[in-house]
């Protein structure tokens, strides 16, 4: 080797190595290129996936905020209880799909197997209640009424309990203070649905998994405020979630407290005198239909007169909103949907809808004040009105003769509507509508507000319905078909009018403008409505949006954002039409058909002035809607019972034991400050604790005035059991004397 | 002495004593290739660094010690530095006498690998255990065997001036060595170095001057050859879903592309300065598998940034265009077959792993020369950088 030759160096190997030199490179320079690529031009990109990484979110559920009464009452709030809980996912692992743990389970808790199986099964649309609706990662709750003991067996079993766990939990509970319960207007939680996550993703109040949303009432209506926001603690995780350090965190925020304007003592009294005016109506015959009344539902709405505030709404048949707390049991969900119970998830204050009859009255008067008609006029009250061959009869054919617009409110005089109303009609072109028709009647009713929400901060409010041209072409449009089809002209009642209705049903006909003219007919109003009308003749003509909320407090107290009352415009009416038709309703209530509710058993007209309008409105196939509507300066109290009879027979005694609460009137007159509830609507916001806690009145039971006074001699107090208990037994004191007073002067007068 | 005997067989300078020897003016230290060797050391000492940042935390292999893995690649570089100054010392030409026993005895190894000894390291079976908690790869000595076999066979006529190009024949005995362990290998089944071991015998092919028809022979024996693996079943599921992660990257990222995945975020999240050492999260999280072997450098992505991670490109850029160098300055055929079977290795080998971490290649379970953990692959890369210097200052200086 050691004289080596040049020819290691051959050009072939030369060129060779060249060619390995620029592969190498060339290698080494798509290195180069990519590496580029990755770090400075998609670095930015990287780097925010990088941390989406190794960050892992521990959510921490804000405590819902409470909802207080006017006084700071809680009447929706948390408390702690031992939440058991199944996890799906882990149930599923299992050979049985969990079915052995669950029997165990159910064993421990004392529940039959089959209604735990069925609460931890999916809901859709074949299954019925109970299932679980919300998201099937999240623990489902099983039972939020464990005893410690039943907790204590869980835990201490785990290895028999795989994806079960009993742990305290913060609990939506509906406290029922002083036992008014405020179901409707509350409402009511249900757990987040994967479609509402998503949706809510990318809004500022995002949903978390194990979220409750609020469903109806007051809940949903201020969800986002009640529920706060969710805290958030990010960890910086390694691959296998270990805990490496904590990142920026989102500390829990709880939700606000909703002060409402609702009274729970008045709440309490109007909820107990629906149900025992519907008791009462109930015992009384029906003339008509030879059957007792039925009084299957009923609603009564108390509203600041000055504001638009609600004091109190109860609706009937009514519920225990706590049946949904912790997810609601199959029978629980059956009965408070069933028709069989009369649908009592409704609150028929905002969502029920009847006819309105003579309480409508106030709404032609001033459309024949607006139209040009003098208040004054007089006008003919008699017995009843012909229009061709077709008879109107006044209200049990009594005729009082002429009189003004005033007085035809006070003793509710149909004739003098029928007629100004039909006037009206003619004027319009009747059977040959104008083209410009003014239709005074009905445009005045829109103006009041009617066939329209009210605004009410409560969600799925209907809207009641005027029976104007417009609505009739509508509902002729949508009907004809089916009209057409089951018409006869020589059939039944019910055939002839759909024989009739097919022919011209889309045309505002006579007969239509004279039912309407007395809010009968296809005239539809809730009770919201109509105590928005009267809490505006009250106050002088300003409509406001009712409203349950009056702030919404922070958890500490600090912030205060009230919540005012808005108007959503004027009654269409003259100061000196609002005065005409306020005096005349004071003469419903001190000498007109109110009266006997009122001025003759001992109401002080003199230090409150009461005013009032009753209404019965027939609705076809059914017994008579009892309405009543009642204002003073502060109040107004509108009632109705369906089925129920008439408006101060039925709701008579009901609303005038809510004033005698707010006020403290007693039987004879006299006013004990004392005992009044509520003399002025309550100005101040409660007080709310840096700390959370809220200076809250204790409630005394709401005990009616006959059995107070039967019972205990002493003032009863809320503590006390045995005066609590409303007794059934009214004995024969002067009171229940007195009452029965009241109701056998039924129908002595027209209404 | 063996080292001073063939120093003077080379038969340049008159003969000194060794300390002479290495100060003087043409002295072996002279002689030495600097930029190779500053090159190597500094990727091995980022290495340190790298491997230290990615294992510190990771209790479960570094037993407790954040510095157990430093520790032994510091260890590693240093045994791999004294192998180089033996490999240097002996000369590559004394080793090419050897070559036969050393060939042998790495073949021996990786049969053993195929025995009951064999241990399966992070899903390769490529492994010897030996006593004392440490373990061998043998296919790492196979790659040097390879090329100093076949480099001993194609070059021994031509250097002895017989033939400018190496014949069929020989060409044919060349192929024969490297084939036996490549087969062996590809039993085992470790993939990248069957991959590696073909480039190898490329690389060496085309610097030995053997026919064109060979080299292209070869080429589509190797797709041939890929193509019989995918469809004989030879791969293991988990193989054939790393080329199927490669091939589309958004592919179960959880599962199999979830490597690739976290390696690319990793290293593109460290822009152009890095997070700085030990700050990366995707390092500090583990979040990429393999973090001190096969996927070290997305720690200097990560957290050397675009610079680090460029200077690790760039210093085995010096590395290969050094070798390149003396590939094409030495005389002898042997040491330019040599020098280009080491460039081809240590070319593809860091293409392959810096390419996978980067998405640009599919994975492999292949070390980056210098900078990963790993004892057999650092002594290996070593005796290769002393290869290389040796052939280095075996040739002539320039007149």
């Amino acid at each position: 080797m050691t004289n080596i030759p040049e020819t290691g160096r051959t050009p072939r190997v030369q060129i060779r190595l060249i060619i390995i030199q620029v592969l190498v490179f060339s290698l080494l320079a798509t290195l180069g290129g990519r590496l580029w690529y990755l770090q400075i031009r998609e670095g930015d990109a990287y780097a925010k996936e990088a941390s989406g990484n190794h960050v892992q979110q521990v959510v921490s559920p804000a405590v819902r905020g409470s909802i207080l009464d006017a006084r700071g009452v809680p009447i929706a709030d948390n408390e702690t209880r031992l939440v058991v809980s199944a996890s799906r996912t882990d149930l599923l692992k299992m050979k049985d799909d969990g079915e052995a743990v669950l029997t165990k389970l159910a064993d421990v808790l004392g529940l039959k197997p089959k209604d735990v199986m069925d609460k931890v099964r999916l809901c859709d649309s074949e299954t019925p209640q109970p299932c679980w609706n919300g998201s099937p990662y999240q623990p489902i709750p099983i039972t939020d009424e464990a005893t410690p003991k039943q907790a204590l067996q869980i835990r201490e079993r785990s290895e028999d309990f795989p994806g079960i766990t009993a742990e305290p939990q913060a609990v939506r509970r509906y406290a029922s203070p002083g036992d008014a319960n405020t179901a409707q207007v509350l409402g009511y939680l249900s757990p987040v649905t994967d479609e509402e996550i998503t949706k809510a993703e990318h809004t500022n109040s995002p949903y978390l998994r194990s979220d409750m949303v609020g469903r109806s009432g007051l809940e949903r209506q201020y969800d986002q405020q009640l529920r706060g926001k969710a805290g958030v603690t990010r960890y910086e995780v390694d691959n296998l979630g270990r805990v490496m350090g904590e990142a920026k965190s989102d500390p829990a925020e709880p939700g606000a407290n909703l002060v409402t304007s609702i009274d729970a003592r008045v709440q309490r009294v109007a909820e107990y005198e629906l149900q025992k005016a519907m008791k009462e109506a109930r015992k009384e015959f029906d003339d008509n239909t030879g059957e007792n009344y039925k009084a299957d539902s009923g609603a009564v709405v108390v509203m600041e007169s000055k504001t638009g505030r609600i004091v109190s709404m109860a609706s009937n048949p009514s519920y225990d909103p706590n049946a949904w707390v912790g997810g609601i049991s199959g029978k629980d969900y059956a009965r408070l949907t069933g028709k069989k119970s009369n649908y009592p998830l409704l609150n028929r204050a905002i969502q029920g809808q009847s006819a309105p009859g003579s309480v409508f009255k106030v709404i032609p008067t001033a459309a024949a004040v607006n139209a040009g008609y003098s208040f004054d006029g007089p006008y003919q009250c008699s017995s009843s009105y012909n229009i061709g061959s077709q008879v109107f009869k006044n209200f049990e054919s009594k005729g009082y003769g002429p009189i003004s617009l005033g007085r035809a409110l006070e003793v509710s005089c149909d004739t003098v509507f029928y007629r100004l109303s039909h006037e009206e009609w003619k004027r319009d072109g009747g059977n040959k509508p104008k083209k410009n028709a003014s239709d005074w009647f009905y445009k005045t009713a829109h103006q009041f507000g009617l066939a329209k929400e009210t605004g009410i901060d409560l969600p799925n409010e209907v809207t009641g319905r005027i029976p104007d041209r417009q609505w009739k072409q509508d509902y002729w449009k949508a009907n004809k078909d089916s009209w057409c089809r089951t018409g006869k002209k020589n059939g039944d009642y019910a055939e002839r009018i759909a024989y009739e209705n097919c022919l011209e049903g889309n045309r505002l006909r006579a007969g239509d403008s004279v039912n309407y003219s007395i809010g009968q007919g296809d005239t539809l109003v809730t009770p919201i409505q109509m105590a928005t009308i009267y809490s505006a003749i009250s106050n002088g003509g300003t409509m406001y949006d009712p409203t349950v909320g009056k702030a919404i407090v922070s958890a500490d107290g600090k912030s205060v954002q009230e919540i005012k009352p808005k108007s959503h415009g004027k009654l269409p009416m003259s100061k000196q039409t609002r005065d005409e038709i306020d005096e005349a309703l004071e003469g419903v209530a001190t000498r007109g058909t109110a009266a006997w509710r009122f001025a003759d058993v001992g109401w002080p007209q003199d230090k409150i002035p009461m005013h009032a309008k009753t209404g019965t409105a027939e609705v076809y196939g059914k017994q008579t809607t009892s309405w009543f509507t009642t204002y003073t300066e502060d109040y107004t109290v509108v009632m109705t019972i369906s089925q129920g009879g008439t408006g101060s027979g039925a709701s008579g005694p009901a609303v005038r034991n809510i004033y005698d609460a707010l006020y403290g009137v007693s039987d004879d007159g006299k006013i004990d400050k004392k005992k009044a509830l509520l003399p002025q609507p309550q100005k101040s916001l409660p007080k709310i604790q840096p700390d959370g806690s809220i200076d809250a009145p204790k409630i005394k039971k709401y005990v009616p005035q006959e059995e107070a006074t039967q019972e205990s001699p002493q003032p009863a107090t809320g503590d006390d059991p045995a005066a609590t208990v409303p007794s059934p037994n009214t004995g024969n004191n002067r009171d229940t004397r007195r009452r029965t007073d009241r109701s056998k002067k039924r129908r002595r007068t027209t209404e | 002495m063996t080292g001073a005997s063939g120093f003077s067989v080379s038969g340049y300078g008159p003969e000194r004593s060794v300390w002479a020897r290495l100060f003087a003016r043409d002295s072996l230290a002279r002689r030495l290739d600097w930029p190779i060797l500053l090159s190597a050391i500094t990727l091995s000492v980022i290495g340190a660094a790298l491997v230290y940042s990615a294992t510190r935390n990771r209790t479960e292999l570094n037993q407790g010690d954040p510095y157990y893995f430093l520790v032994r690649h510091l260890l590693n570089t240093g045994i791999g530095f004294a192998l180089m100054i033996a490999t240097v010392w002996l000369g590559h030409r004394t080793l090419r006498t050897a070559v036969p026993i050393l060939y042998g005895l790495s073949v021996f190894l990786i049969l053993l690998v195929l025995t009951p000894l064999g241990a399966t390291i992070n899903g390769s079976h490529a492994w010897i255990k030996l006593p004392g908690g440490f373990s061998l790869q043998p296919s790492e000595f196979v790659k040097i065997t390879i090329i100093l076999g076949m480099a001993m066979l194609l070059a021994a006529r031509v250097d002895a001036g017989d033939k400018p190009y190496p014949d069929h024949r020989t060409v044919l005995q060349a192929l024969g060595l490297a084939t036996v362990p490549i087969l062996i290998v590809l039993l085992m089944p470790d993939l990248g170095s069957v991959m590696v071991m073909v480039i190898i015998v490329l690389g060496v092919l085309l610097a030995s001057g053997a026919s064109n028809r060979w080299v292209l022979g070869l080429i589509g024996t190797g797709a041939a050859g890929a193509i019989a693996v995918w469809q004989l079943g030879v791969l293991d599921e988990y193989q054939i879903n790393r080329f199927a992660a490669f091939a589309n990257p958004e592919l179960d990222p959880a599962g199999v592309g979830y490597n690739t995945n976290q390696a690319r975020i990793a290293i593109g999240s460290g822009g152009l300065f890095g997070t700085g050492l030990g700050n990366g999260s995707q390092t500090t999280g583990q979040f990429v598998p393999e973090q001190q072997t096969d996927f070290v450098f997305t720690v200097a992505g990560e957290e050397l940034g675009f610079l680090g991670a460029g200077l690790i490109l760039l210093l085995l850029g010096i590395v290969l265009w050094r070798a390149c160098r003396i590939a094409r300055e030495t005389t002898e055929l042997y040491g330019t077959i040599v020098a280009a079977g080491i460039i081809a290795w240590f070319a593809f080998q860091s293409f392959e792993n810096v390419g996978m971490t980067l998405g640009i290649m599919p994975v492999a379970g292949l070390p980056l020369p210098f900078v990963s953990y790993g004892g057999s692959s650092m002594f290996a890369v070593w005796v290769a950088v002393g290869l290389l210097q040796s052939i280095r200052v075996q040739r002539p200086m320039s007149a």
